[in-house]
């Protein structure tokens, strides 16, 4: 387990993990310091930062400061509940496709293939046109948009797996699939699927955000990073940070999580392969 | 199209790649199938019945049978489908639901969005236009350097860069540019009919939000390529013959180093397609993406089904560019396995 924190020797990887804790913790209990109710207006619309409001007030009134920190546990909750669901999606059909070998595993690898010659974003846009805005199909819709890619990830390292002795020696013991598939195969896949979970969960944040940005996902009074940004944009010049603030916190959370990921990505690397390290002559 | 332009390519040298292509193209076309079923299906599962969801709740039931029959709502699946497509193919792209839903005899799709798709392939081609040559420069630049400081500040600046979303970027630039600075307009609305390229003040932010979105994978991958090229043995000797350290880096590390960079710039222009819709709704330019926003809020079925299959088409039909070019670009592919 110590090597999986081996990315915080690099320095980007310790600053990005110190950048996301501090937008998770703003994020989940900023509402118990919050000054103000979130959705009552505390002085006149658009104006500046005072001290009753630090970073000013938004378009109807409302303290911006209350909002940004209500606003973002919807960010990081939607983001989360789509990645988890598109893991579990993604870990039952690679399982069972990698494990039983069966006729899945072609139509899987066509559907992950169609998946990604098709805009992400439109996707999404086309499913809301059919089953309209929402929490749910937005969830379903981007956890629908992950799922092709990580059950190729999972099929493929179940395939390495079951060839495994212990694997072997499992079925020879007459444990029933399900039984061997969860206690022997699941445990020593975990590891290498979950790596690139943390990228996944941002590129959830990102299309997420963009998403209820256009207006077509959370729909108001509700406190959302996205949302603050889009609908005080027309007012931009009278409370700057009514867009700032929520924009900058949307990009510290997906700024860190980039650096710890891509530090994860080089300490992974160099323990595998040295050969990359070499210095480079200019 | 290669077999074509080039003829006097002995056959035996040219079946591979027309094999080659013939495969791709079968790909392509199935890809594009398996979209349009898609779309189709995704914006057919509406909850309830899609006439009254366009005309919305007040809606009498004799207004919703009426537009049933004139969206074809009440033929079955599979015919509505077929026409659709059928349509799609021949270049009729149908009437828009909510031109219909308010009375119009017709509303051709076409009709409604051929000046903003004008706008949207404008916006991208003055993208891409900074896009490849900035990537291939900054990349290279990074690699030259890889290692001192103008290396990091490439790699970093990228790498925070390609973690933002559009409407992130935009909003920032707003905030800088037009806020602080008051150099440049915070939206870029172009009369309609009006050439966006006749108001270049306007194209500034929308243009480099989408750049600084889009250029990071292809900085990164090119230094990867360039840095990987830099230390082989005909690099070395090319510096030791004692050639201009310039003409080392142009004609003999680009070149090979771009093979692996073209398929990056195609995603990249892929990317830039996602981009565009999020970017034009930032600056409310009347391009393709603000038009499908806001048909996708009004629930405009036909509208959405042809500008989401448009966009497929373009979408797939990049790839298929991009496989094209690597081929031609490495020599190894288009030999026979």
């Amino acid at each position: 387990m110590r090597s999986a924190f081996r990315f915080l020797r690099i320095r980007s990887g310790a600053i990005g993990l110190a950048v996301v804790v501090f937008v998770v913790v703003v994020a989940l209990f900023g509402r118990y310091v919050a000054p103000h109710d979130p959705n009552v207006p505390v002085g006149t619309p658009l104006s500046g930062p005072s001290s009753a409001a630090h970073l000013g007030t938004d378009f109807l009134g409302r303290d911006v400061l209350s909002r940004l920190l209500y606003g973002g546990r919807s960010v990081i909750g939607l983001a989360a509940a789509a990645t988890v669901l598109a893991y579990a999606i993604g870990l039952a059909i690679g399982l069972i496709a990698g494990y039983s070998r069966s006729k899945v595993d072609p139509i899987l690898m066509r559907t992950v293939d169609v998946m990604l010659a098709f805009p992400p974003l439109l996707f999404l846009l086309v499913l809301i046109t059919g089953a309209g805005s929402g929490v749910g199909v937005l969830i379903i819709g981007v956890a629908a948009i992950q799922a092709p890619s990580i059950s190729r990830i999972v099929r493929t390292a179940t395939l390495e797996v079951t060839v495994r002795g212990y694997v072997e020696a499992a079925v020879a013991r007459g444990e029933r699939a399900a039984a061997v598939v969860v206690r022997e195969v699941l445990p020593n896949i975990l590891a290498p699927v979950l790596v690139d979970a943390g990228l996944r969960f941002t590129y959830s944040i990102l299309i997420i955000a963009s998403v209820n940005y256009l207006g077509l996902g959370l729909q108001p009074p509700a406190s959302d990073w996205a949302l603050l940004i889009s609908e005080n944009r027309e007012y931009i010049a009278l409370n700057v940070w009514a867009v700032l603030a929520p924009a900058a916190m949307i990009a510290l959370l997906t700024i860190g999580v980039n650096l710890m990921g891509d530090a994860i990505a080089r300490s992974l690397g160099r323990s595998y392969v040295p050969r990359t390290t070499r210095s480079v002559p200019a | 199209m290669t077999a074509v332009a080039e003829p006097r390519r002995a056959t035996r040298e040219a079946s591979p790649v027309v094999a080659f292509l013939v495969r791709r193209l079968i790909g392509a076309l199935l890809a594009l199938f398996v979209a349009s079923v898609l779309i189709f299906v995704g914006t057919a599962v509406l909850p309830g019945d899609a006439a009254s969801v366009v005309l919305g709740r007040g809606a009498t039931p004799q207004a919703v049978h009426t537009l049933d029959e004139r969206m074809h709502l009440d033929r079955p699946l599979l015919e509505q489908y077929t026409s659709w497509l059928g349509g799609f193919v021949h270049g009729d792209l149908g009437d828009s639901s909510v031109g219909l839903a308010q009375g119009q005899k017709h509303a051709p799709v076409w009709d409604l969005i051929s000046n903003q798709v004008k706008n949207s392939v404008i916006l991208a081609l003055v993208t891409a236009l900074f896009m490849i040559p900035l990537s291939l420069g900054l990349g290279a630049l990074a690699a030259v350097y890889a290692g001192r400081a103008v290396d990091h500040a490439v790699s970093i600046g990228s790498l925070a860069a390609i973690a933002l979303p559009e409407f992130v970027i935009g909003s920032l630039l707003v905030g800088v540019f037009f806020v602080w600075l008051d150099v440049l307009p915070p939206v870029a609305l172009i009369p309609p009919g009006d050439n966006p390229l006749s108001h270049p003040e306007k194209l500034v932010l929308p243009v480099a939000t989408l750049l600084l979105a889009s250029l990071a994978a292809g900085i990164r991958m090119v230094r990867a390529g360039m840095v990987e090229v830099l230390q082989t043995e005909y690099v070395q000797t090319a510096r030791l013959n004692g050639l201009a350290e310039r003409w080392v880096l142009w004609r003999y590390a680009m070149r090979n180093a771009l093979a692996p960079s073209v398929q990056v710039l195609a995603q990249n222009l892929q990317w830039l397609i996602g981009g565009i819709i999020i970017t034009e709704n930032v600056f409310a330019y009347p391009g393709i993406g603000t038009t499908l926003v806001t048909a996708v809020g009004n629930r405009d079925l036909t509208l959405v089904q042809s500008v989401a299959m448009m966009i497929a088409v373009v979408y797939v039909f990049l790839n298929l560019l991009a496989d094209l070019i690597v081929m031609l670009l490495v020599p190894k592919l288009r030999e026979p396995a």
